[in-house]
């Protein structure tokens, strides 16, 4: 099958032909910006959600995906965890998680293995979130890795970012010293059934309260499905996305630049002769910025 | 190098796109491990899960108590090439049949089916007819799963059936299984 009857078919609503169109854009046997899928007007159609490991943004991503669907939309689901740094393998967990992948149709989810992309986001993630959208989805939901600084790179795809949190994980000067709170333009406190989530969710509101222009901070419980209807409408009413255009042109450009240095054919090369020691780290990079070689 | 794919109810080789088993790309196999019923126990599941991502290859595990149709539904999402079965409850002769006859249902022919778990002598036979091609049980080393998927490789890169609707005869020749 290739790309263009894939994407002719998938249009139709074909998830067959959709779920190919989304392992050719992923593994590059086509540039997904030759099919209009590279370029999109930001209308806050794709969702981040990040968060550390274990605050349940799986679970959370469920319970939005079920509210969703009883709303007769239809959502998209990139659930990213990573590969392994050393064979290049990946155990993808967080579909299991998400029982609505299974039961609902108008939710389509696919995992997505980082293949080592530095910032936790593979390469192609923004062209097969417009692809997507692109085959009939209303929203795309983009569910992170999860560790730490990295996440930061959110922003290059998504329209807006929802950061979970929960308690239990410390003070909140560990939710300030991310850095993702000042991007996040919506704070979900997941767990709320366990004790000090409230409490946790005031912190949260403090420290962000001084910054001004806060975002809402959402005490939301995913094993009961509290407030996450709430949490839904308050998705729908943000404002302008937070994080700064400057700095989302610079997590693009970085990204892109990343991908363009990966996607070389001689990347493996270069690291081999790094390895043997037979060039070194700066002498690559004045190698690129001279013009390639 | 060939990549099977239907057309209007048939099986056509394109030369187009090309990623799957060919052991010369480096883009890794996605494996579907799943565990089909009621039965409880996983713990096999997890070893070759964690077994295959060891190997390379992008592994989605479906979680305990799954039906044929999610499972199904899971390998067509996921474009997944492999799925594994694990079954340790005496159910999988009206569970792996099922799951077969719903890949094909679903014209996902080429996805090649192998199953484990307990999973008497006297059932296989009927398992691999259906297209299973290959079922291992306690006492089955990595290595010879492994080896069972490197085959694979070289199988589809030569253009041979190995999916569970793309017919022929063959099945693994177990080397080390009790």
């Amino acid at each position: 099958m290739d790309a263009e009857t894939a994407h002719a078919a998938a249009i139709t609503g074909d998830r067959r032909s959709l779920a190919r169109l989304l392992t050719l854009i992923e593994s590059g046997n086509i540039n997904g910006a030759e099919l209009g899928f590279g370029s999109r007007v930001e209308d806050g159609r794709i969702l981040g959600v990040t968060g550390s490991p274990g605050v349940g943004k799986s679970c959370l991503v469920d319970r939005l995906l079920h509210e969703w669907a009883a709303a007769g939309e239809r959502v998209a689901v990139l659930a990213i965890d990573p590969s392994s740094p050393v064979t290049g393998g990946a155990l993808l967990g967080d579909r299991m998680r998400m029982q609505a992948a299974d039961d609902l149709d108008e939710v389509f989810v696919r995992s997505v293995a980082t293949r080592n992309q530095p910032g936790g986001l593979p390469v192609r993630l923004g062209a097969m979130a417009g692809a997507l959208l692109d085959c009939g989805y209303d929203r795309v939901v983009v569910e992170t890795v999860g560790t730490g600084q990295a996440e930061v790179r959110i922003v290059a795809v998504a329209d807006r970012v929802l950061l979970v949190e929960g308690p239990a994980r410390g003070d909140s000067i560990q939710a300030e010293k991310a850095g993702l709170l000042e991007l996040a333009d919506i704070v979900a406190v997941n767990k709320a059934d366990l004790d000090g989530a409230a409490r946790f969710a005031e912190e949260i509101r403090g420290s962000l309260e001084l910054s001004g222009q806060a975002p809402p901070v959402m005490l939301v419980s995913a094993l009961e499905g509290t407030g996450i209807s709430e949490l839904v409408s308050t998705l729908e009413q943000l404002g302008p996305a937070r994080a700064a255009q400057r700095a989302r042109w610079r997590e693009r450009l970085l990204s892109e630049w990343e991908a363009a240095l990966l996607t070389r054919d001689d990347v493996e090369q270069l690291l081999d002769r790094l390895e043997s020691g037979d060039t070194s780290v700066p002498e690559i990079v004045d190698t690129f910025y001279r013009g390639d070689d | 190098m060939t990549l099977n794919s239907i057309e209007n109810g048939k099986v056509v080789v394109q030369l187009k796109g090309v990623r799957r088993l060919d052991a010369d790309v480096s883009t890794p196999l996605r494996i579907v491990i799943a565990k089909p019923g009621l039965d409880g126990h996983d713990r096999g599941a997890k070893v070759i899960a964690r077994a295959l991502r060891d190997a390379g290859h992008e592994v989605i595990y479906t979680g305990l108590r799954r039906t044929p149709e999610q499972i199904v539904r899971t390998v067509m999402d996921e474009d997944a090439d492999l799925l594994g079965l694990s079954s340790l409850s005496g159910a999988h002769d009206f569970l792996f049949p099922r799951v077969c006859n719903l890949l094909v249902e679903a014209e996902l022919l080429d996805v090649v089916v192998f199953g484990g778990g307990i999973i008497p002598d006297a059932d296989r036979p009927s398992l691999l007819e259906l297209g299973i091609r290959a079922i291992f049980g306690p006492g089955t080393t990595i290595e010879e799963m492994l080896a069972f998927v490197t085959e694979l490789g070289e199988r589809r890169a030569a253009g041979e059936p190995s999916g569970v609707g793309e017919g022929g005869d063959w099945t693994w020749q177990a080397t080390g299984d009790t």
